[in-house]
């Protein structure tokens, strides 16, 4: 059957040919929903917290200001801590930072490793992620401990020890979408009229990783918070006396019975903060894959922050 | 109004079944009675809402749908007032479910004779009887031979073992009632008779009511005593098979039975344009109105009654049946203006010439001794089932798969194995069209987008300003231009295959590979494709190359066929020849076993 | 009636080329002993073959320089990398691990009985936790959609996200403290003498184990639901409910087991996770284990202890990895029987 008569009106050329910022759509659309908004919400108190905390306060946080230990009155709402310092909020910004450089640098490398691994295919292929399971044999805890064992605790050393132990997993994941994104037949259908490779893969196969991408992205986020936190906890983070939330809760302990607030503030800021960014990636892979596939996906991937690999 | 002596052991009157959040209705109205020893063929495509009609005949609704009127009674019985345990004592007993895929719904973790077994004793047998009856059972459908079976778990069977082992569950408990959800798709022909024979045989032995729900007319026409057609939720023709396909009264039917590929005449399909309507999104009126060739002011107004059509038993939803204006007959094939698979002139230099090409995947051999040539402005076909080693083939020539020996030259020039090495005219040349719409176009493109880029990618360097080229490319593959702006998740099956040819005609190809295009698609979808790859073959004087497991098809686009089985060729000529005199012993099985419309139906109204 | 044209399935059992589960035991344990040795460099490297001096690190920068030297002679620093690694090597290999920097101690003496202490608490938290998480998410995966469903995998989300150590702290301020003084914030155990085995002191092992058990529960939970949920909605289900079995039949038999084999995975890894889990609870209720007594040792910079304890935990990963994909495998017929 023919087409209708030509109409001479035609589409406006200027139309866009690529669904761009993709990922921005996805965020926008996670952060509407009631879990992404509880989620985001949660994470941005904390952040701002975070961020404002040092500037509120009216006195030196550092100070000693008053008898160790007292439970919380007019003038110090949180009371003081076993130094006989106030207890403010501070102590969140360098946490988060350390855990973002240590998120990127997972993501950079792990995505490069992963995605080159899928490309490669062959016995590069198995070179790569066999090198990288290497790491995946320490816990991610451990590794950073070895690492700052003999050489201190650094705060660059923190961030690439952290970042590091985060590869095999964001390269396994991402290497496994990227082969299946190579085997569809839409990138077959760009290949065969003979496009160059680099162009096939920002084209065709990298677009179409966004998901995972932001998945990993969220949930490594997530775990660098927690390891850096529980490295400064006991005492190999971020060092004193630059004011930190994970050294507070374990330099306060003692003072537990006459000032629970020393150690319950920080500690409750960190679990708001871990638990608002879980939420929140899990919207977005609600909103990216759909309910159902993304309540297995997540469950695999989270399992452990480890997806192990069985051969057929 | 059945065939069948007796009151009719199912009766469904008025069903309507409706999704439970948006009231939207899947199926509406429908009435249809099934005697004892009667097979009714259920007839639709996606969307018709047949699928849930056959599992609402079993009294089962799936997740978010609920039957809202109607009623569905088994000798009597009706299953919407049953209690849940009442229910579920007739279920797998009285009444039976034989399932499309068996593999994916045979239990993964259950070995088959433990499945067989289970579905007795649950229904009142002791283990001993039910030993004994599973023996039994699997003996009717030709499993009875090996013993292992019954400690096997479903994967380590074939397919049609497994669909085997689903008829013997269903028959296990001697059911009153049996309902089949397309039971062969995805078997191969062979396979596919095979399974046919045995439900066939079954049925008239254990006297069953069976329901026989597909979107393959053919097979319907062949295994079912009345049929009824389903379009938009609502029964629209029903009858006796021979009536219905015959002479149908239905402008619905009649447009199914135009696109009807068949081995034995060569014609035109003709297509239906247009996609059914969703649930939810059916026009007020007569659902078929929007794609109807007949349609009168009359047909939109309110939606017609199931009214007689004059022969015994066939009623029609038509307005123009009501007003007795119906055609019913000689409908079946149009004229054919000229055989089609007449060759064209050769002695000119073949687009495409194999000899002697042998493939494989590592160390194991798929293809040898590929012997093949395209003349210009001809089309060859490549028939085979699935393990053939067709597609094999036409990866290689494209350049997709690059381990083969052999000889092939394209446009006389001798061709190198893979993409690399292929020079730019070559590549633009040769052109593909895959056999999934569903994932060969980008999701993150617009049809504009992925029609432009191969134009861009042969432009040699000019950056192409306009869109003329992209518009005349789905102009001819009969798209409307409004497409260009929407993504591929917005269009139908049929219109991604469009898209995906308009791409490949962008960049004036030379040599088409179709790989097994159509065989994702509703028949009178694959009816339209086919037809345009046809014309667009005769106007641009291309070089085909149309890959198949559906002999059918061929005589309908093709000039030469190839027959391929394991990886060789067992037989190659002109289409007429070889599907008129077969000399193979395969191609002769496989002519055989594809399903027919019998000469009952085929005698009247065609004109050759 | 034509001739199938598949092969005849094999006989039950046979085994035409080597079982899977044989096949994949020999490759991965092989595997595994290779990234073992990779890893022993590794942790070798990064405590004894350092940039600067590794002597100078342990005694601190105020040290003496006769005082440095005596320890790089002690340690062997002053050899090759390559010997230094091989006599490292050769003596865990023979049992000879070295005496503590810290205290002269035999390493073997302070960390044996840490290792034991350490596996109750791996073991006890694993099997409790696999089996409150299985049993939940089951539980939610059959009322799914309501309320109880909804509560637990909001519950599940919530806890999950947690750091361990917080976990623990709150468990101390609940039970311990500030709320309840029920149990022990801080264990007894001595680890020297190595007297008191964790079942004879049973009340010390309660919390430690309760914070790992609710760390690693929510995972187990999700995947049990999702696959669950997974199972119940798949084509098998709807065949076995169209054939009339019951709801527990196929709860059990059709849901279940196809349900638990991604869990076990989950499962093996969370038992993989404990190890690394342990650092921070034993710290927090300073519960004489490895965790503890890695945390001391690179407090004290005790090269020999780091590196035993590491190259234990490292072991015990790769263990535990290659073990979960065996029972995986088995509890998938689709892969432990080939067609």
């Amino acid at each position: 059957m023919t087409a209708p008569a030509p109409a001479p009106a035609v589409p406006a050329p200027a139309a866009p040919r690529i669904r761009r910022r993709e990922w921005l759509h996805i965020l926008t659309r996670a952060a509407r929903t009631p879990r992404g908004m509880v989620g985001l919400g949660l994470a941005l108190v904390v952040v701002l917290i975070a961020v404002i905390g040092p500037f509120v306060v009216s006195y030196p946080p550092l100070a000693f200001v008053t008898v160790p230990g007292s439970p919380p009155s007019a003038k110090f709402p949180l009371g003081s801590d076993i130094l006989g310092r106030a207890v403010v909020l501070d102590g969140g910004w360098q946490l988060l930072l350390m855990a973002t450089g240590a998120m990127i640098i997972g993501v950079v490398l792990g995505t490069a490793a992963g995605i080159a691994a899928a490309q490669l295919r062959g016995w590069r292929d198995g070179l790569i992620m066999r090198t990288v399971d290497v790491i995946l044999a320490f816990p991610q805890l451990v590794f950073a401990l070895l690492l700052v064992s003999i050489l201190g605790p650094a705060r660059w050393l923190l961030v690439l020890a952290v970042g590091i132990s985060h590869v095999p997993q964001v390269a396994r994941v991402m290497r496994a979408a990227a082969l299946d994104v190579s085997e569809r037949d839409f990138v077959k259908a760009v290949e065969i009229t003979g496009v160059r490779q680099s162009k096939v893969m920002s084209g065709e196969i990298l677009p179409n990783l966004i998901t995972p991408l932001m998945v990993e992205t969220g949930l490594r986020l997530t775990y660098s918070i927690v390891i850096i936190t529980g490295l400064s906890f006991i005492g190999f983070g971020l060092q004193p006396p630059a004011p930190n939330w994970g050294y507070m809760i374990n330099e306060n302990r003692i003072i537990l019975t006459s000032n629970p607030w020393a150690v319950v503030a920080p500690a409750i800021l960190i679990a708001i903060l871990t638990v608002g960014l879980n939420l929140f990636t899990d919207a977005i892979a609600r909103v990216a894959l759909g309910i159902e596939r993304a309540e297995k996906i997540i469950a695999e991937a989270a399992g452990t922050g480890i997806v192990s690999e069985i051969p057929a | 109004m059945t065939s069948g002596t007796g009151p009719p052991r199912l009766v469904v009157e008025g069903l309507t079944v409706r999704a439970m959040g948006s009231g939207a209705a899947i199926i509406e109205d429908v009435s249809v009675e099934v005697a004892a020893g009667e097979v009714l063929g259920v007839v639709g495509e996606s969307g018709s809402g047949k699928t849930t009609l056959g599992l609402a005949m079993v009294g089962h609704a799936r997740r978010g749908l609920e039957i809202a009127s109607g009623s569905v009674r088994l000798d009597g019985t009706g299953l919407s007032s049953l209690p849940a345990d009442e229910l579920r004592r007739l279920r797998g007993a009285a009444m039976t479910y034989i399932p499309q895929d068996p593999s994916s719904a045979l239990n993964p973790a259950l070995r088959v004779g433990g499945m067989l077994k289970e579905v007795l004793t649950a229904h009142g047998r002791t283990d001993a009887e039910a030993a004994a009856r599973v023996q039994e059972v699997l003996a009717e459908v030709g499993l009875g031979s090996r013993p292992e079976i019954l400690s096997v778990y479903p994967h380590q069977l074939s397919g049609g073992q497994q669909q085997r082992v689903a008829i013997a569950m269903a028959f296990a408990c001697r059911p009153r009632l049996i309902v089949l959800d397309e039971p062969t798709t995805g078997l191969d022909v062979t396979t596919q008779r095979m399974v046919l024979e045995t439900v066939a045989r079954m049925c008239a032995s254990y006297g069953v009511a069976a329901v026989y729900v597909s979107h393959d007319v053919v097979v319907v026409g062949e295994l079912s005593n009345r049929v009824a057609v389903v379009y938009s939720g609502r029964v629209v023709e029903t009858g006796a098979t021979a009536d219905v396909f015959g002479a149908p009264a239905h402008p619905y039917t009649q447009g199914l039975l135009r696109a009807v590929p068949s081995p034995e005449r060569s014609g035109r399909l003709v297509g239906m344009e247009g996609v059914p309507p969703r649930p939810g999104q059916r026009p007020p009126g007569c659902g078929f109105a929007p794609r109807c060739p007949l349609v009168i002011e009359r047909c939109t107004v309110a939606m017609p009654e199931l009214v007689p059509t004059g022969r015994a038993g066939q009623l029609a939803r038509c307005v123009l049946v009501e007003t007795g204006q119906a055609h019913t007959e000689g409908t079946l094939a149009p004229a054919v203006d000229k055989d089609l698979t007449k060759a064209a002139a050769p002695a000119t230099t073949p687009v495409l010439q194999v000899t002697g090409l042998g493939a494989s995947y590592g160390s194991n051999q798929v293809l040898s001794g590929i012997d093949l040539t395209v003349p210009p402005n001809s089309c060859v076909a490549i028939v085979g089932e699935s393990g053939s080693g067709k597609t094999t083939l036409a990866r290689c020539i494209a350049g997709l798969h690059m381990n083969w020996t052999g000889d092939v030259r394209y446009a006389g020039q001798p061709l190198p194995p893979g993409i690399r090495r292929r020079p730019k005219e070559v590549l633009r040349g040769i052109q593909y069209v895959f056999q999934n719409p569903y994932a060969s176009l980008n999701p993150r493109r617009t049809v504009g987008g992925l029609v432009a880029q191969p134009i861009q990618t042969f432009a040699e360097g000019r950056r192409v300003r306009d869109d003329s080229e992209i518009l005349d490319a789905l102009r001819a593959a009969a798209l409307s231009v409004e497409v260009v702006n929407r993504y591929p998740d917005q269009l139908s099956g049929g219109e991604r295959q469009r898209v995906a040819i308009a791409r490949t005609l962008a960049v004036s190809p030379r040599l088409l590979i179709c790989d097994e295009v159509t065989s994702a698609l509703d028949v009178s979808v694959q009816a339209a494709v086919v037809e345009l790859l046809r014309r667009l073959q005769h106007q641009r004087g291309l070089a085909m190359i149309f890959i198949t497991h559906n002999i059918a098809l061929i005589r309908s686009i093709a000039q030469q066929v190839l027959v391929m089985h394991n990886g060789q060729i067992v037989e190659s000529g002109a289409v007429a020849d070889v599907l008129d005199h077969p000399r193979a012993e395969y191609t002769r099985q496989l002519l055989d076993d594809v399903p027919k419309f019998s000469a009952a139906m085929t005698s009247s109204g065609d004109a050759q | 009636m034509t001739a199938d044209v598949a092969p005849a399935p094999p006989v039950a059992g046979a085994k035409q080329r080597a079982h899977p589960v044989a096949r994949l035991i020999w490759t991965r344990t092989a595997l595994g002993l290779v990234t073992l040795f990779i890893v022993s460099i590794l942790i070798f490297a990064a405590t004894q073959l350092l940039p600067g001096n590794a002597a100078t690190a342990v005694l601190g920068h105020n040290a003496s320089a006769s005082a440095v030297r005596t320890l790089q002679l002690r340690l062997g620093l002053n050899k090759p990398p390559a010997t230094q690694y091989w006599d490292w090597l050769s003596g865990v290999l023979s049992g000879r691990l070295g005496t503590s920097l810290a205290n002269g101690q035999s390493v073997w003496g302070l960390v044996g009985p840490r290792l034991l202490n350490s596996f109750v608490l791996v073991v006890l938290a694993g099997f409790i936790g696999a089996f409150i998480g299985v049993g939940l998410g089951l539980f939610a995966a059959i009322r799914r959609d309501k309320p109880v469903d909804h509560a637990l995998s909001v519950g599940a989300l919530a806890v999950t996200s947690l750091p361990e150590f917080v976990v623990a702290i709150f468990l101390v301020i609940i039970f311990s403290t500030v709320l309840l003084h029920v149990l022990p914030g801080v264990s007894p155990l001595e680890s020297n003498s190595g007297a008191l085995k964790p079942w004879q002191a049973p009340k010390e092992l309660v919390l430690p184990v309760a914070a790992l058990v609710v760390v690693i529960v929510p995972y187990i939970f999700r995947m049990m639901r999702a696959a669950t949920i997974e199972a119940m909605e798949s084509e098998y289900v709807e065949m076995a409910q169209l054939n009339g079995l019951s709801r527990v039949r196929v709860l059990l038999r059709y849901a279940f087991p196809n349900a638990i084999a991604p869990t076990i995975q989950v499962i093996g890894l969370n038992f993989l996770y404990l190890a690394g889990g342990i650092v921070l609870v034993e710290f927090v209720f300073d519960y004489p284990g490895i965790g503890q007594g890695l945390v001391n040792a690179v407090a004290d910079r005790d090269i020999p202890q780091i590196q035993f304890i590491v190259l234990v935990l490292t072991a015990f990963y790769i263990f535990m990895n290659i073990l979960t994909d065996v029972v995986t495998l088995m509890a998938t017929p689709r892969r432990r029987v080939p067609r």
